[in-house]
């Protein structure tokens, strides 16, 4: 009888072996699915992790496209992975980047066409507001009632998505649009437009604004002593009720700067590489980013991490769909089977597999 | 100008009753999963699955019942998978559910590519003696096709089971505390298993039901957000089998009411309307929760290791 | 490293043009999709016509396409990297891959874009689309002439101008057939969603329209329509011949396939120029599904003499008379709609009921 014995501390060398094995997993497991599909296994897992690296065509593009696509999932994920340390459970981040997004892009609108160097922050200011006041939502009714956040956070998605759908051809359309749904292209404006800072790399402020989170978190997660407090609050509430910590202020600041951070990551994303509000200009990020979060093991590196890891899965599917003509949903069981593989995996960073009876309790 | 006078009650609700029963099927299977304390976020997955599975077979026997208990199958095994992983293994529930999802679609996209633009066949209405000719109610409530009628035993069949069987007891139990439950002796594993199986044929026949009866065909990406409506419909419900019908019956009826205002030739704000389930059900958990009775199982979504 | 990433950015997009321009190489032909190609509507039609490429030409063009590309951010990467795999000419097949394209022709001066239903364009942007609203009519010719209760359904999309203009033109002659028909328009806000639009199409039939047309993608109307009995129905984007001859009594089909062919020639040729084209019946890429037997014989030889007269081009389907919903004069007798005002159309024509939601 296979039983689990958890360590008294999660294992480091498994910690780093993990990754690697579930990553080997899935290109077997993948391969075989290729192989199915007529394609050669070989060439389309080279296609998929190599080629959005180094493939002298691609590349060039690819790689700083890493950085574009990682950056709104790293930002996102940064500001989830404090809570669920904490054990404040928001899975409603698609939503904040929503809200973050059209309150961002509406403060911008309202200022068209003025080319004042105060409109592009004063989005951003908008931006992160409106992620966090949606935030705040089921922030307060967790404080005030108790209600679960799970559910409120999930609940509001929904919310958002039907008020993006109502001012991408309402109240945000663009005037010059011929009555199609979606906004003005922030491209087209100087003034509001999150441009790469220097061209060819990829970087514009959002990634910029993700490397920095990434950094912030880490200091405040391993230095401050606020992110001890989260982090006890987590794993031992009482205790952390004992050394003074308030729970409802830790649910507060949880709830606070995840939405923050997802409305900043809506905003960098609406202003920069999709340029405008638009009925689906939302794709997943918000509910991709808990799977970061988790893949990432909630810490801000393996998040920067496991977030280029996503992006070059995106990008490389992509590729593989391109050159050798497999179907998008061949890509899509692909990542589902590489994130059952990572998680099934971790369960040997934080347990002990051991051969021979179970103890009776 | 508006005239509703054209919309017939008796039509208007034999629809959402048709509408409804995709969304009931999965969301009793999720109530009875989050009863035992899982939260699986892959009902949208299994739904998926399910309705192309149900599809295919049933094209390819000719039958549409072999197509539901295919369905009902194929989305358990895939909740299996979740069952191993978050219980065996201990992954992360909501990150598990996820992937459960984006697997689920990936998978029916590619299973379903041969069925395109085929017809299958379809359940029968059933043609009910008596009641079927009763004046009013019997076309509203007694002309349905038999899954309809299935899912509303199985809303009954669940109520009855968690409130008066041992084994609801245990499930019940184990919702509410992991720990204390394994104490006591029960199987905390076991039982969340048998729960997470039981929630995945649910969604596998709600998907099949949209394939089989509800559009019916099969096209990728059919099910379009049912099965996130299936989750929002339990905690409306607050993890009641009752309320589950009701929330199923008003988050359906809400989308065929807007329609048929519309039809009718009023102007209703969509948007409005499309959103009005999702704050309701905020306020209804707002409501419980400050009655300080926390609708919610107690050990919702926390992972469980018996060492510890 | 940085650096290094620059160089080697300038060094590729140097190499690009002459690659993509290598004598004996066949030509190759890249397809944009927002669907699944198993969606049995929009892109179904799209990579039809991108298989009818591909027969056509034989050994001479490759195609590739890339199918669910989300319109946001994740078009402009998808373009982007199509036109590095060398591809000579891109169609990206939705509305909103139109700002993504005009920025990724920027850069690959060289490489031709083919955008539908848009309207910017640029020296190696073209656009195209069709003039669905000429099928609409003889759609609405039909249901007037066929509907007994006088009600006609319309399953609307989102409220575009093309979505709009194919309400007005179906009313028009469905008016003109029928004077004491009334139009019953839903809207989904979906292109896609079998579900609601089975759910959309059984309300209209419960309110008593035995007449629905459609503007969403998915066959489910039709089998509410056939499990409604008495109902009538058109296929929309493809033929949805399965439910002939009846619910589906005729269909508009979106024939992308000459178009497609005629533009790669051009580029094999070297003879391809920017241009914007909008397409009808005449021109084939607006195709009249075969009306079925369902519909009396007098009734197919006037929609046919309809589709005839519209495609030789003497008669247009919005020619005046026509008022705006509010009463105000839009076209005097005997004029016609000029393409600007159809294309910007945001308003209803007298006699349908209802708003336009916004």
């Amino acid at each position: 009888m296979i039983r689990l014995e958890k360590r008294p501390q999660p294992s480091q060398a498994w910690t780093l072996a993990t990754p690697v094995l579930a990553v080997g997993a899935t290109m077997i497991a993948g391969g075989i699915l290729f192989a199915v599909l007529g394609a050669d296994p070989l060439v389309a897992i080279r296609t998929i992790f190599w080629d959005p690296l180094f493939n002298p065509q691609f590349a060039g593009f690819t790689r700083p496209q890493l950085l574009v696509k990682a950056a709104p999932l790293i930002l996102i994920a940064i500001g989830l992975s404090i809570g669920f340390r904490a054990g404040v459970w928001n899975i409603g981040a698609e939503g904040q980047y929503i809200m973050g997004a059209v309150c961002g892009a509406a403060a911008g609108l309202a200022l068209y066409p003025s080319e004042s160097v105060l409109v592009f922050p004063l989005m951003i200011l908008a931006g992160a507001l409106g992620g966090w006041a949606w935030a705040m939502i089921p922030a307060v009714l967790k404080v005030r009632f108790g209600t679960n956040e799970i559910l409120v956070s999930l609940m509001l998605v929904y919310v958002a998505e039907n008020v993006l759908a109502s001012v991408s051809s309402g109240l945000l359309r663009n005037p010059e649009g011929r009555g199609f749904p979606g906004s003005r292209n922030f491209r087209n404006w100087e003034a509001a437009h999150n441009a790469e800072l220097i061209p060819g790399t990829g970087m514009h402020w959002g990634v910029v604004a993700a490397f920095i989170a990434v950094i912030l978190a880490y200091v405040l997660m391993a230095r401050h002593i606020q992110g001890f407090n989260i982090r006890l609050t987590g794993e031992a509430p009482r205790a952390a009720r004992f050394a003074g910590v308030s729970p409802a202020r830790i649910v507060l600041v949880c709830l606070g700067t995840a939405g923050l951070l997802a409305g900043l990551a809506g905003l960098f994303e609406v202003t920069g590489p999709a340029g405008q509000i638009s009925i689906d200009f939302n794709s997943g990020y918000g509910f991709t980013a808990i799977i970061v979060a988790f893949l990432g093991r909630l810490h801000p590196v393996g998040i920067l991490l496991a977030g280029l890891l996503m992006a070059l899965t995106y990008i490389g599917g992509e590729l593989a769909q391109l050159m050798l003509g497999l179907p998008g949903a061949s890509i899509q069981l692909f990542q589902g089977m590489l994130l059952f593989f990572l998680l099934a995996m971790d369960v040997f960073t934080n347990y002990r597999l051991r051969l021979g009876r179970a103890e009776v309790a | 100008m508006m005239d509703l006078s054209s919309i017939s009650p008796i039509l208007l609700i034999a629809s959402i009753m048709v509408s409804a029963t995709p969304i009931l099927l999965a969301a009793i299977g999720e109530m009875v999963v989050e009863k035992s304390g899982v939260l699986n976020l892959g009902v949208e997955g299994m739904m998926i699955t399910g309705a192309v599975v149900g599809f295919a077979l049933a094209v390819n026997t000719g039958s549409a019942v072999t197509g539901f208990a295919a369905a009902a199958c194929a989305s358990a095994a895939l909740a299996l998978v979740f069952g191993v992983l978050t219980q065996v293994t201990l992954s992360n529930q909501v990150a598990t559910g996820l992937g459960l999802t984006l697997a689920g679609l990936g998978l029916s996209a590619l299973i379903g590519k041969p069925y395109e633009g085929m017809k299958s066949p379809t359940l029968p209405k059933l043609d009910i003696p008596v009641l079927g000719d009763l004046p009013v109610l019997g076309r509203m409530l007694f002309a349905h096709d038999a899954m309809v009628y299935l899912s509303l035993l199985l809303v009954l069949a669940v109520w009855a089971f968690l409130k008066f069987t041992r084994a609801g007891l245990i499930l019940r139990a184990v919702g509410e505390s992991h720990h204390s439950a394994h104490a006591l002796g029960y199987k905390v594993v076991v039982v969340r298993l048998c729960a997470i199986v039981f929630g995945g044929a649910c969604a596998g026949l709600g998907g099949a039901y949209l394939s089989l009866v509800r559009v019916p065909q099969w096209t990728e990406g059919m099910t379009a957000g049912a099965g996130w409506i299936a989750l929002a419909i339990v905690v409306f419900a607050s993890w009641r089998a009752g309320r589950v019908l009701i929330g199923a019956y008003l988050f359906g009826g809400v989308t065929v009411l807007q329609l048929n205002l519309q039809a009718a030739g009023a102007g209703v704000p969509v948007a409005l309307l499309s959103a009005s389930p999702y704050v309701v059900t905020i306020i209804v958990l707002v409501v419980i929760s400050a009655r300080g009775v926390h609708g919610a199982p107690a050990s919702l979504g926390r992972p469980f290791h018996a060492s510890r | 490293m940085l650096r290094r990433t620059l160089l080697t950015t300038a060094a590729l997009s140097m190499a690009f043009a002459p690659a993509a321009f290598a004598q004996d190489d066949p030509v190759k032909a890249g397809f944009i999709y927002v669907g699944p190609v198993g969606d049995g509507g929009w892109t179904y039609e799209h990579d039809q016509a991108r298989q009818a490429v591909e027969g056509h030409f034989g050994d001479k063009v490759e195609t590739i396409y890339q199918e669910s590309v989300p319109e946001g951010a994740d078009a402009e990467r998808a373009i982007t990297q199509m036109a590095l795999s060398g591809a000579d000419i891109i169609f990206t097949t939705s509305f909103g891959y139109m700002e993504p394209t005009i920025a990724v022709a920027e850069k690959f001066p060289d490489v031709k874009f083919e955008h539908a239903t848009g309207y910017k364009t640029a020296d190696n942007v073209s656009t195209y689309s069709a003039r669905f609203y000429e099928g609409r009519a003889i759609q609405g010719h039909i249901a007037g002439k066929m509907t007994e209760t006088n009600k006609v359904g319309y399953i609307a999309s989102f409220p575009i101008p093309e979505v709009i203009r194919g309400i007005n033109s179906a009313y028009i002659h469905a008016k003109k057939a029928n004077p004491d028909v009334e139009f019953n328009v839903v809207w989904a806000y979906t292109w896609f969603d079998p579900a609601k639009e089975a759910d959309a199409a059984r309300a209209l039939i419960e309110n008593g329209n035995d007449v629905i047309l459609q503007h969403t993608d998915s066959t489910a109307p039709q089998a509410a329509a056939q499990e409604a009995g008495n109902v009538i129905t058109f296929g929309q984007a493809s033929d949805m011949e399965e439910y002939a001859p009846k619910p589906r009594v005729s269909s508009i089909i979106d024939n992308w396939a000459p178009y497609y062919i005629d533009r790669v020639q051009a580029v094999i040729d070297g003879t391809w120029e920017s241009q914007q084209v909008w397409h009808g019946i005449d021109e084939g890429m607006v195709e009249i599904g075969q009306i079925t037997d369902a519909v009396p014989e007098d009734v197919k030889a006037e929609a046919l003499d309809l589709k005839d007269r519209i495609a030789s081009g003497d008669y247009h389907p919005f020619t005046g008379p026509i008022n705006r919903q509010d009463g105000s004069v839009w076209l005097a007798e005997g004029e016609t709609a000029d393409d600007e005002t159809l294309l910007g159309m945001d308003f209803y024509v007298e006699g349908l009921t209802g708003e336009i939601p916004n």
